[in-house]
């Protein structure tokens, strides 16, 4: 018998009625499928150590030098290389999550998500997973050399709340993207303006190289809008207790129930905004390059 | 497992739906300056296990067509249904039925091998992990890729590119399958392998459609059971291609090339009862001092041939080579169209819309 003879099922209506168990084993599948090429991907483009490692660790020892001249409290040197992890999830959010959909337009692959049994969303958390493992390698790298190069001192009493904060940092961060990745599709052509657009201020209002609370209220704002702000606010108060802190942030018990519900905002936000967008782009045909 | 399961009518049960059912399909494209009519009121359907074509040239509206009915772009009016699956309402269903293969396609990443890719692919219809690792190395030797098999896809060739879609294709074993111009941009022998690829999967199990788009007439011909020949949105024809080119086949001609034939031999015969015309045939790219006489001849009917064959035999000229001339779908698509395929300006003349719209 040929591979051309497997066949799964009897008749079209029967191969077309899925179970709610199918339906949930495609769509984790899909995840895990769509996560895969980010996972190998880092093992495989060496170039990427340079670019998303060596040149985030130079942007964030630059400001070491600048507060050790400046002679600001230790714990600064401490903030900035928390900060400088962090942007690995920035980047990798804004650039290969946001920008996402429009790429995977140009390359004709989104087409071919939409016609596939399972859920665009699937596609998304895929994107995310890998992101994550991905973007969490170089930020463990950058945080590790920095530390022990510039003897950063952590004071941790909370490690469980620290995790938690950390990962509802990341569930929120992707969150946005995923919700970005909609928009920025809509938006089409501009998906790359649009990711140096948003790349920039969202470092600046976010605080990664200084305290947060320092933007008074910009900071304040950027505390209720962007994960990457109030994720790392928190991530700092409780990675150096004791710390000569700006006072005028929430405590971090706050600052992690902020994060929830921006996770959950963001997430049921991109999931209508994929609905929407599909109905949209079927009416419209702008599913496949050509008329967007 | 292989299970002969066209969906055929039970003596006791509701007929099986066709595989595809398009009722007055219209699709605009609201583009500036004026909106683009890509489809004009088509109707269509095509049986389970039919090998469908749809054939025309660029900007017939052929991948609006596969767009709709893969669940991809909405009819602006008109139904449209696979397997008794609306393409409006049913996309879900549908998906899980079927696959597309686009020619050029450049799907997918190139960071990956050949496997890995067809892999991740084979997650998105469901396949547990371990069943996509085995249909993956079942179908990259099918397609003959099993030396590319740990190949980077950034480093395949067109061809081998192609035949890579074509396996992420069948991954899910589709029901029907959309093939939109899948030889477009291949040569000669990689083109081959395709149609031998897709021609070999159909013919394996009973009730595999496949609805290919094409504005290669050889393709059409070699691998349709029917074709629809489409122009400017609209369904001209639909038939077999011996059908088709019947259609354009009204008297029967045949060329014949004889020793020799007297001067006057060739009015003699033009006389007869049923014969409509004698013309010298052109030399077959032959050599002009060939040593044979050729003639081509415009019969009534197939019947006549009979009573030209004495009449030679009285002239003593002796046949030696006797063959009859069949249309091919070009001429079919130049006598419903007015025009080649490869007429642009009068592609631009013509048909609802006026202008050319998506292909």
């Amino acid at each position: 018998m040929s591979v051309y003879e497997f066949r799964r099922t009897v008749s079209p209506q029967a191969a077309a009625a899925w179970t709610p168990r199918q339906v949930l084993l495609t769509n984790l599948r899909a995840v895990g499928g769509r996560a895969y090429p980010r996972v190998h991907g880092l093992f495989r483009e060496k170039s990427w150590v340079f670019f998303e490692v060596l040149l985030p660790f130079l942007s964030t020892s630059t400001f070491v030098f600048v507060y050790r001249a400046l002679r600001a409290p230790p714990e600064y040197i401490g903030f900035v290389v928390l900060g400088g992890a962090m942007t690995a999830f920035w980047l990798n959010v804004i650039w290969m999550m946001a920008s996402q959909l429009w790429w995977e337009k140009s390359q004709g692959n989104l087409e071919l998500y939409f016609a596939a049994p399972m859920s665009i969303m699937s596609v998304l958390f895929g994107m995310a997973l890998g992101g994550m493992v991905m973007s969490s390698t170089r930020a463990v790298i950058v945080l590790a050399v920095a530390s022990l190069l510039y003897e950063v001192r952590f004071a941790i009493d909370q490690w469980l709340l620290l995790l938690a904060v950390f990962f509802l940092t990341l569930a929120a961060l992707y969150g946005l993207g995923m919700m970005l990745a909609s928009l920025f599709l809509v938006w089409g052509r501009e998906a790359f303006q649009m990711s140096q657009l948003f790349t920039e201020p969202v470092y600046f209002v976010s605080g990664l190289n200084f305290p947060v609370a320092r933007l008074g209220l910009l900071g304040a704002l950027a505390l209720a809008t962007i994960p990457l702000a109030v994720g790392l606010d928190a991530m700092r108060q409780l990675a150096f207790i004791g710390a000569n802190f700006p006072i005028g942030t929430p405590p971090p018990e706050v600052e992690a129930l902020i994060l929830v519900v921006m996770t959950v905002v963001f997430l049921v936000a991109a999931r209508w905004m994929l609905r929407t967008l599909e109905r949209r782009a079927r009416r419209e045909g702008r599913l496949s390059v050509r008329w967007q | 497992m292989a299970i002969p399961a066209t969906p055929t009518p039970s003596p006791t049960g509701p007929p099986a739906p066709p595989a595809i059912e398009a009722r007055g399909l219209r699709r605009i494209y609201k583009v500036k300056p004026t909106p683009v009519v890509a489809l004009e009121h088509v109707d269509l359907e095509v049986a389970p296990g039919e090998f469908f074509g749809l054939l025309g040239p660029n900007d017939a509206g052929k991948t609006t067509l596969i767009k709709i009915l893969t669940t991809l772009l909405l009819p602006s009016e008109g139904t449209a249904r696979i397997f008794g699956f609306d393409v409006s309402r049913e996309e879900t269903q549908i998906r899980r039925i079927m696959n597309m293969v686009a020619g050029g396609e450049q799907s997918g990443y190139g960071i990956l091998t050949v496997r890995e890719q067809l892999w991740m692919f084979s997650q998105f219809y469901g396949l547990s992990r371990s069943d996509g690792w085995r249909r993956v190395d079942e179908l990259v030797d099918a397609v003959g890729m099993g030396a590319e098999r740990e190949q980077r896809v950034s480093t395949l060739s067109t061809g081998q590119r192609q035949k890579m879609n074509i396996a992420r294709g069948l991954l899910n074993d589709p029901w029907i399958l959309f093939l939109d111009e899948p030889t477009l941009g291949l040569d000669v022998a990689a083109a081959r392998q395709v149609r031998e690829l897709v021609s070999a999967w159909k013919a394996a199990v009973l009730g595999r459609t496949v609805l290919l788009t094409t504005h290669y007439m050889a393709e059409a011909d070699e691998l349709c059971d029917r074709i629809a020949i489409v122009d400017h949105g609209r369904i001209l024809a639909i038939g077999t291609p011996e059908e088709l080119k019947r259609r354009v086949q009204r008297e029967s001609i045949f060329r014949v090339e004889l020793d020799h034939l007297d001067a006057g031999g060739a009015a003699a015969l033009a006389l007869l009862p049923g014969v409509l015309s004698v013309a010298p045939a052109a030399a077959d790219g032959g050599p002009v001092d060939r040593q044979t006489v050729g003639l081509n001849l415009a019969l009534a009917q197939d019947g006549i041939l009979a009573s030209v064959v004495g009449a030679l035999g009285d002239l003593g000229s002796h046949i030696v080579a006797l063959r009859k001339s069949e249309p091919s779908l070009e001429d079919v698509f130049v006598e419903l169209v007015g025009r080649g395929f490869d007429d642009p300006d009068a592609a631009e003349a013509s048909g609802p819309g006026g202008t050319a719209g998506a292909a």
